[in-house]
């Protein structure tokens, strides 16, 4: 898919923070939108949008998926359209296949070229988030601190799908403080899949462990990921085996929301990494910022 | 060791093969090294041209089919070649025992061909009272130990060398030896013997060159040039899409099948026939027939898979496959395995619902597709088979409702903003119960937490993060 080169950098773009985000992982959504705003971008977040559809076409339902499909292009469609926004971006590089890829196949039909072309037409203005950070920002350090070692795992609709890979890790080598060591077999699959994570649940464990032998080998705090999908799986099987590794959003180590270290000093309590800030944290910034603010 | 066992329940070979704690290690360190030879063998050349090369040459092919099928027949006669054709498995296998029978046949000699044994070629043999001698090392290794092959180019690729030299020592009676070399000389020996006495050789196809009339098969250990000239009969099973039109397309396919399989920049042999041995020749067959068979590969292109018919059958997706390298062929339960076993295997069968597990048996994450030498979009033909299997309603029904269920949910704002609440709370209950991360689900989400935990949703969502902020906002 060919993607907008913008004569004039975006101002304002639609957050399509993926439905995990929204209910598993508030904070990954709220790393996208404090990153992308203080790149002085103009951040809106369209109500409506749910999911994208994926799980439906990937186990073979695709009228089912149609109707996510049309969905998805009846919320952010007419906002590109009109030109009140000029990208749309999204923390995930699997959701981003699902609607620059995988809805071109979904409107294959000859009755359905209108929606096939609206769907290649917002293909061309839809990034990954660290895709939209450094090659249409040209952002290539979020002035983020994390003392300890992370590793990056690239998942594989961003990796083979969307071919971003210099971007998220230009960007982590970036974090200061931060030893970035590599991953044994990185480019492997983690097992996640999708319903095949349930459906041969056997393979997709297997596969999980052989992942999370990696990790330990590579003597990682963190591993950095651009999808929560498959930090989801990730995880699962790091806490199920025991092993002193946790998965974590890239956008999360770019935002600072790990604290800056890692490996805390005696006298400080432990910093947690099993719970990340969330929104409660947030509001209370905010009010504090306000409280500034009202004070000038 | 597991017990093999190709009609049990496809979940049964799965656990069957991971509760095999040698499987995965023996597969890993084999396919990792084949994978390492190729990345070697395609960089130092043009790997991408050559694969552009050979796909262009391929479509090219399939494009027009029926006429360098009708070129490849004419030629072969004009070269004194018998020619056969048969519309399925069925018929090429009686074709192939009639030959056998009429020549009086008792010992047929085979060289490796993934065509004979998609259509059980050795059973329909020796069901006829020949005797067949698989004549490949590994081939031959399988073939005394009762398995099918578990990989398209290393069909022992499952076994260790303590297995092997277990079967040699039960089957030749000869001492245990964990000798490579003294194991591959005693079979050397047999081997030998066999091409002396068998009246038949069979092999498959690797391609076949429409402009001269000319079968090429490819091996490293010399036992196709035996099989292909030492019997004073030789038959050749050869699936329709193997014809190539020229000679330069031969070298070509050449090049990307033996760079991409096991790394090798040339072949060992390259064996190629041009019909019988002639009169002023000092050997060769006296027969050569070729049986040109279809067995559903029309079909296959009927039903929209036809690009998995340019597939030159090297083995790199199955190498690169992390699912074939934790369960190995035999879980599939199909001659071909792996990416490329997933696609062929439900499409070529009369009913795609024959291997409907297939298909799901993958992530999906296109590894194979990056390293196929003809780029076969392997993942795309994988979810169009899944989509296919949901039209012909094999999948269960629970499974539709789920999906059903999920769509209305997402369709609406409130529904998802109620269903993702309740979530929630459940999740937060159940996490709660277990300290922090949900261990277990009800079935059949039970699948999930087998293997891993799984985090309980957010107590407060994103959109109720970002709503609130708005509100803040808007009161400034």
């Amino acid at each position: 898919m060919q993607k907008s080169s913008f004569s004039t950098p975006p101002r304002r773009v639609a957050l399509f923070v993926t439905c995990m985000a929204d209910m598993l992982y508030p904070g990954v959504g709220i790393a996208a939108t404090e990153l992308l705003e203080r790149q002085g971008i103009e951040v809106v977040f369209p109500m409506e949008q749910t999911c994208c559809g994926q799980p439906a076409f990937n186990a073979g339902y695709r009228d089912e998926a149609r109707v996510l499909a049309r969905r998805f292009l009846q919320v952010f469609g007419p906002m590109v359209e009109n030109g009140s926004v000029q990208a749309i971006v999204a923390p995930s590089g699997s959701c981003v296949t699902m609607t620059s890829h995988f809805y071109d196949v979904l409107f294959e039909d000859s009755k359905e070229q209108p929606l096939r072309q609206l769907a290649q037409r917002l293909a061309s203005v839809t990034f990954e988030l660290t895709e939209f950070l450094v090659d249409v920002l040209g952002v290539t350090d979020t002035h983020a601190r994390l003392e300890g070692t992370v590793t990056y795992h690239p998942c594989c609709h961003l990796l083979r799908e969307l071919g971003v890979d210099e971007q998220p890790r230009k960007l982590l080598a970036a974090v200061d403080g931060a030893q970035v060591v590599e991953l044994p077999d990185a480019v492997d699959c983690c097992g996640f899949g999708g319903l095949f994570a349930v459906k041969n649940a056997g393979i997709s464990g297997a596969m999980g462990r052989r992942k999370a032998d990696n990790l330990a080998r590579s003597g990682a705090d963190v591993v950095a990921m651009c999808d929560v999908s498959c930090m989801t799986h990730i995880n699962g099987i790091l806490s199920r085996e025991k092993i002193d590794c946790r998965a974590v959003h890239i956008a999360e180590i770019l935002n600072g929301q790990l604290g800056s270290r890692l490996h805390p000093p005696e006298e400080e309590p432990p910093m947690t990494l099993e719970r990340p800030r969330r929104w409660q944290d947030a509001t209370a910034a905010d009010a504090a910022a306000k409280g500034e603010k009202g004070g000038d | 060791m597991a017990v093999i066992n190709l009609e049990a329940p496809f979940k049964e070979r799965v656990a069957n093969a991971l509760g095999d704690s040698h499987l995965a290690p023996a597969v890993v360190r084999a396919t990792d090294r084949m994978l390492q030879a190729r990345h070697k063998a395609m960089n130092s050349i043009d790997g991408e041209g050559l694969r552009t090369q050979t796909r262009q040459m391929k479509e090219d092919v399939l494009r027009h089919l029926p006429d360098y099928l009708e070129q490849l027949e004419r030629n072969f006669q004009a070269n004194g070649i018998v020619v056969h054709w048969a519309r399925d498995g069925v018929e090429a296998g009686e074709i192939v025992r009639g030959i056998g029978l009429q020549n009086g046949a008792k010992t047929v000699v085979k060289s490796k061909s993934m065509a004979t044994e998609e259509i059980h070629l050795n059973h329909v043999l020796e069901q006829a009272g020949l005797k067949v001698v698989e004549t490949d090392l590994g081939e031959y290794i399988i073939q005394l130990a009762g398995e099918p092959p578990s990989h398209i180019v290393a069909p022992v690729i499952h076994k260790r060398l303590e297995e092997i030299a277990e079967i040699f020592h039960e089957k030749l009676d000869m001492p245990r030896t964990m000798d490579p070399t003294e194991i591959t000389s005693a079979a050397r020996v047999r081997l030998r013997n066999e091409f002396f006495g068998a009246q038949m050789g069979v092999s498959g196809c690797n391609f076949a060159i429409a402009e001269t009339g000319t079968i090429c098969i490819v091996t490293n250990e010399g036992n196709g040039r035996m099989v292909s000239s030492m019997p004073k009969v030789y038959v050749v099973v050869m699936g329709i899409e193997k014809v190539v039109p020229t000679v330069e397309d031969a070298l070509l396919q050449l090049q990307a099948l033996t760079r991409s399989s096991t790394g090798q920049q040339m072949t060992v042999y390259c064996s190629m026939t041009s019909g019988p041995r002639q009169p002023d020749q000092p050997d060769g067959p006296e027969q050569v027939h070729v049986v040109l068979m279809d067995n559903g590969r029309l079909q296959m292109l009927e039903r929209g898979y036809g690009e998995a018919l340019l597939c030159v059958r090297c083995g790199a997706c199955l190498n690169v496959c992390p699912v074939y390298q934790e369960i190995g062929g035999h879980a599939y339960g199909s001659t071909y395995n792996g990416p490329i076993g997933a696609v062929i295997s439900p499409a070529l069968a009369p009913e795609i619902a024959r291997f409907k597990e297939l298909p799901h048996a993958t992530t999906l994450c296109g590894a194979c597709r990056d390293v196929c030498p003809v780029k076969i979009d392997l993942p795309r033909l994988l979810v169009d088979l899944r989509s296919d299997l949901v039209e012909a309603k094999t999948n269960p029904r629970v499974e539709q409702l789920a999906i059903q269920g999920y769509v209305k949910a997402m369709s609406s704002r409130e529904m998802y903003e109620r269903g993702g609440k309740f979530a929630s709370v459940a999740s937060n209950l159940l996490a709660g119960l277990t300290g922090g991360e949900i261990k277990w689900m009800p079935p059949p989400l039970n699948g999930w937490t087998d293997h891993r935990d799984f985090p309980p949703f957010a107590k407060k969502s994103f959109r109720e993060w970002w709503e609130e902020r708005q509100k803040l906002r808007n009161r400034e």
